[in-house]
C-alpha cells in the first residue's frame, strides 16, 4: 500500500516547515548533487529497480499486526518520518521516496513471503525493515538470492554480515562490553546474576557478557544465569534466588511483555533499584510505557540512544516525531536507528551516484551521517555503525536520564574473537 | 463409468478434475513464479487439511496439533537441508567448520547424535514419514486406549503443540531455537532457490497432493472408512458389534499425521526454511481453520479452504497492512455462521442440486439419470 495520508497534524504549511526545520541539520551537509538537475534514469539504475525520472521506491516491512506490533511501530513511524523529510529537502538524486508498506504480521515465513514480494514483484530499491532476529533471519536468504538491501534497526547478537544488510542498531560488543565495564569501574561490582529470554539475542549477549566479566573484569563473577520462555511471567523463583546471591548487579536481557512482570515483582520482592544495581540492555523508553515509570525507576540501561539526549539533532528530531505521531509518543533505541535507515541509504546512493545495489553495497563503508539524533554515525566495512554506547538511569517519567557516554565511537565487532 | 461411479461418484470426478484443470494447467500458465510458489506455500496446507477430513470431518477426532506433524515432517527436510548446506567449505569462519551455523553459536562442538541419519537423503524420507507416524502412534494409542476422546483429546494435542513449541525453542543448541533452520540451500546438490527448481518443486508437489488425495478417497471408500463414519455417529455401538474402536481411531489419526508430514516436508523445500511457529497452537488452529472452510466432510473441500483462505490472507494483508486481520477474522465468522459445512456445504446445498436438475432435465430417460441417488452426498 503506497500510504499517502499524513496523519496527526491541522496545518499541513505548519509541518512542513517543521519537517524542513528537523531536517536543517542534515541538509547542511548533503552533497551538492542533491540540488542539481537530477542525472537520467539509465544512468543511476542499470539493473532493473523501480526507479522513475520523479520517483524512486522503497519498501517498508515490519510487524503491524501480532504480538510484535507494539514494538515494531515505532520503527514504522520513525521510516516515514525520514522519508518525509528526505522528500521535503528535495529526495534522493533528484527523486521523491515512494514507499510501500508491507506487513510481516510477527510471522517469521510471512516476512519471508512479503520481503520476496518487495524485491521480485515491487522492485524496491531499498527496504527498511525486521525487527527480531528471527525475522531478519527468515529475510536473510530473500535479499541475497535477489539482491536488495535491507536497513535493519534493532540491537542484535551480531555473528551476522551481509553484503545486503545494513545494521543501524548496535551489536552485541558494542552494547555489553562498555557497559559492564562503566558498572565494573563506577560501582565496584563483582558480582553479576544474568537473566534472559529463551532466544537467541540473550543467550548470545549473555554468553559475551559472561567471558568479558570472567576473563576482563578484575576478580569479577557470575553467580547466576537463567532463562525464560518468551511471555514467561512468573519470576518470583528466580527473584528468591537473587535475595540469596545478593549479587552487586542483576543483568537482565528479558524482552516483550514478561518485563512488566518482572519489573512489578520484582519492586513488590521489595527489592529497591536505587539500591540494588540493575543493568539492562533490552529496556527502552517504549518498554517503560508498559512497565510504568515507577516500577523500573532507578534501573540502568546501556545502549546507544536515549530520547532525552540533549543535541541539536535529537531535539529537532523528537519535536518533529511528536508532531507527526502525537505528543504522547515515545522514542527508544530502536526507533532512534530506524530513523537512520532512510537517511543513510540517501547518503550512500548519493555518494554512489547510482541506486544500484552492488554500488550502494560497495559506497556504503565510510558513509557518516552527522545530522543522527544520536550524534554522528558512521558505517564500518562490515556494514554496522560506528556509535557510541551510553548508560542512562531511568525515572519515574519514563525517560532515561544520562549517566555515562564512552568518549569514543566503539568499533562494531559482530564476530567478537575471544568471545565466542 | 463403473469404475468411476465407485471411486469416485459423478460429482467428486468432476471436483477431481476441476481441481486438476486448476492445479496442472490454469495456475502455472497465468501466474508468475513469485505467485506461484505462493500457491505451492498454501497447498502444503491442503495437505494437512486432507487429513483433517479424514480423522476430523470423518472420524470425528478433532485435533489441535497437527502442527506438531506438520513441523517434523518440515525439520526432518530441514536437518538434512541444513547438513548439506553447512559443508566444511561453507562454514570454515567458525569454531567448528561442518556443523549448522546455529549450533556453532551455541558451543556445541559435534554434531549431536539424532542429526547423523540426516546425512543421508533416502533415510530423510523414510524419517518424514516415520517419525510422525510413530510420534502419532504414541499419542493415539496412549490417548485412545484409555478411552480419551471428543474434547479431551483436542486439549490434549493443543498442550502437545505447545509443549513441542517450548522444546523446540529452549534446545536452541540442537534445533535453531525460535529462529528456525535457515539458510537451506541445496537438495542432492540441486540449488532449490532458483526459479526454475521452484517451478519444478511446484509440480512435485501438486502430484502428491493429487496421490494423497487419491489414497484419502481409497481409505473413506474401504470398509475403514464406514466403520469411521459410524464411530463418529455413534461409537458404542461399533464397540459393541466387536470392533475394536482404539484402533481405528490410531489409524485415522496416524494417516492425518502423516499427510500432514509430507505437507511440512514439501513446505520446507518450498519456503527455504521451518520455524517453531508452524508447530505451536495457533498454526494448529490455522489449520482447522482452513479444513473447516473448505468443508470438513470433503476431501476437496480441504483443498479450497486452504487455497482461498491463504490467498484471501496474502492479498488482504497487502491491501491494507494494518487491517486485514480484522477482515480475516470477519470473514471467517460469516463463514461458520452462514455456512456450517464450509465452501463444500455451499457447493452441495445450492450448487449441486442445480446442476444435477438440469443435466436430469436434459437427460429426461427415467431410470438412466440419478446416479446422485447411489450417495452422491454420500456424508
Amino acid at each position: 500500500m503506497s500510504d499517502e495520508k499524513k496523519p496527526g497534524l491541522r496545518s499541513p504549511f505548519r509541518r512542513k516547515l517543521l519537517m524542513g526545520m528537523a531536517a536543517l541539520p542534515a541538509i547542511s551537509m548533503l552533497p551538492r548533487t542533491a540540488f542539481a538537475e537530477a542525472p537520467a534514469t539509465s544512468a543511476v539504475n542499470t539493473t532493473g529497480l523501480a526507479v522513475t525520472d520523479s520517483e524512486v521506491t522503497v519498501g517498508i516491512l515490519h510487524s503491524v499486526t501480532g504480538t510484535m506490533a507494539i514494538s515494531e511501530t515505532g520503527s514504522v513511524e520513525a521510516e516515514k518520518l525520514a522519508i518525509e523529510q528526505i522528500n521535503a529537502a528535495g529526495g534522493v538524486l533528484g527523486r521523491k521516496i515512494k514507499f510501500i508498506q508491507e506487513d510481516g504480521a510477527s510471522d517469521w515465513p510471512t516476512f519471508a513471503e512479503k520481503a520476496k514480494k518487495l524485491l521480485v514483484n515491487d522492485k524496491c530499491a531499498a527496504v527498511m525493515g525486521c525487527w527480531t532476529s528471527a525475522s531478519r533471519k527468515a529475510v536473510l536468504p530473500v535479499f541475497e538470492q535477489y539482491n536488495g538491501m535491507l536497513y535493519y534497526p534493532t540491537f542484535y547478537e551480531g555473528l551476522e554480515q551481509s553484503k545486503n544488510v545494513i545494521y543501524t542498531g548496535q551489536e552485541a560488543t558494542q552494547q555489553i562490553i562498555a557497559g559492564l565495564d562503566w558498572v565494573n569501574k563506577t560501582k565496584g561490582a563483582k558480582t553479576f546474576y544474568l537473566l534472559g529470554s529463551d532466544y537467541i539475542w540473550p543467550r548470545t549477549s549473555n554468553k559475551i557478557a559472561r567471558k568479558h566479566i570472567e576473563g576482563h573484569l578484575q576478580g569479577a563473577k557470575v553467580v547466576g544465569e537463567e532463562y525464560f520462555p518468551l511471555g514467561h511471567t512468573q519470576f518470583n523463583s528466580v527473584i528468591n534466588k537473587i535475595k540469596l546471591t545478593k549479587p552487586d548487579v542483576i543483568y537482565a536481557i528479558i524482552v516483550g511483555g514478561s518485563n512488566v512482570a518482572f519489573y512489578k515483582q520484582l519492586k513488590a520482592a521489595g527489592i529497591d533499584l536505587s539500591k540494588q544495581t540493575l543493568l539492562t540492555i533490552s529496556v527502552t523508553e517504549d518498554e517503560i510505557d508498559g512497565i510504568g515509570g515507577e516500577n523500573i525507576a532507578g534501573a540502568y540501561a546501556c545502549m546507544k540512544y536515549f530520547q532525552s539526549l540533549d543535541n541539536p539533532n535529537n531535539k529537532a528530531f523528537v519535536t518533529a516525531f511528536k508532531k507527526m505521531w502525537g505528543e504522547k509518543t515515545v522514542i527508544g533505541d530502536v526507533t532512534q536507528a530506524a530513523y537512520l535507515g532512510p537517511w543513510l541509504w540517501k547518503l550512500t546512493v548519493e555518494k554512489a551516484g547510482s541506486f544500484d545495489i552492488d554500488k550502494v553495497a560497495a559506497a556504503s563503508p565510510g558513509v557518516e551521517f552527522k545530522g543522527a539524533p544520536e550524534g554522528y554515525v558512521r558505517v564500518h566495512e562490515n556494514h554496522h555503525l560506528w556509535s557510541k554506547t551510553r548508560v542512562g538511569r531511568a525515572k519515574t517519567d519514563g525517560q532515561y536520564e544520562l549517566i555515562y557516554e564512552t568518549a569514543d565511537l566503539v568499533e562494531p565487532d559482530p564476530f567478537p574473537k575471544g568471545y565466542q | 463409468m463403473i469404475i468411476n461411479s465407485r471411486f469416485f461418484n459423478r460429482s467428486e470426478l468432476i471436483g477431481f478434475l476441476a481441481l486438476a484443470l486448476l492445479l496442472f494447467v490454469i495456475l502455472p500458465l497465468s501466474l508468475d513464479i513469485f505467485r506461484l510458489n505462493l500457491v505451492a506455500k498454501y497447498l502444503t496446507y491442503a495437505f494437512v487439511g486432507i487429513g483433517l477430513v479424514l480423522c476430523w470431518g470423518y472420524g470425528g477426532i478433532l485435533s489441535l496439533g497437527q502442527g506438531v506433524f506438520f513441523g517434523l515432517g518440515g525439520y526432518c527436510m530441514a536437518m538434512y537441508l541444513k547438513l548439506e548446506a553447512s559443508s566444511v567449505e561453507n562454514t570454515k569462519i567458525q569454531s567448528t567448520p561442518g556443523i549448522p551455523d546455529f549450533m556453532d553459536w551455541n558451543q556445541l562442538t559435534q554434531l549431536p547424535f539424532f542429526w547423523k541419519p540426516f546425512h543421508s537423503f533416502p533415510i530423510t524420507l523414510i524419517a518424514i514419514i516415520l517419525v510422525p507416524g510413530i510420534f502419532a502412534f504414541i499419542i493415539g494409542a496412549a490417548m485412545f486406549k484409555r478411552r480419551v476422546g471428543g474434547v479431551y483429546f483436542a486439549i490434549i494435542t493443543q498442550a502437545i503443540a505447545a509443549i513441542m513449541t517450548i522444546l523446540i525453542v529452549g534446545q536452541q543448541g540442537y534445533t535453531g531455537g525460535i529462529n528456525g533452520i535457515t539458510d537451506l540451500r541445496t537438495l542432492h546438490g540441486w540449488d532449490i532457490r532458483t526459479d526454475h527448481a521452484k517451478f519444478i518443486l511446484y509440480f512435485v508437489e501438486v502430484v502428491l497432493l493429487f496421490a494423497c488425495i487419491v489414497a484419502a478417497q481409497f481409505i473413506r471408500l474401504t470398509k475403514l472408512g464406514r466403520i469411521l463414519v459410524a464411530m463418529r455417529e455413534q461409537e458404542d455401538r461399533v464397540r459393541f458389534s466387536g470392533y475394536s474402536v482404539a484402533n481405528f481411531k490410531i489409524f485415522a489419526f496416524c494417516a492425518a499425521a502423516i499427510f500432514a508430514a509430507i505437507g511440512g516436508a514439501m513446505f520446507t523445500l518450498e519456503v527455504g526454511f521451518m520455524s517453531p511457529s508452524f508447530v505451536g497452537i495457533v498454526p494448529s488452529i490455522e489449520m482447522v481453520i482452513y479444513t473447516a472452510v473448505g468443508g470438513r466432510m470433503s476431501i476437496f473441500g480441504a483443498v479450497w479452504g486452504s487455497l482461498l483462505v491463504n490467498f484471501a490472507k496474502t492479498s488482504l494483508s497487502e491491501s491494507f497492512p494494518q487491517l486485514w486481520l480484522f477482515g480475516l477474522g470477519a470473514l471467517f465468522i460469516a463463514v461458520v455462521l452462514a455456512f456450517p459445512n464450509g465452501l463444500s456445504g455451499i457447493w452441495q446445498d445450492h450448487v449441486q442440486p442445480r446442476i444435477d436438475r438440469l443435466l436430469a432435465a436434459r437427460k429426461s430417460k427415467p431410470g438412466n439419470g440419478f446416479s446422485v441417488a447411489d450417495g452422491a452426498p454420500a456424508e
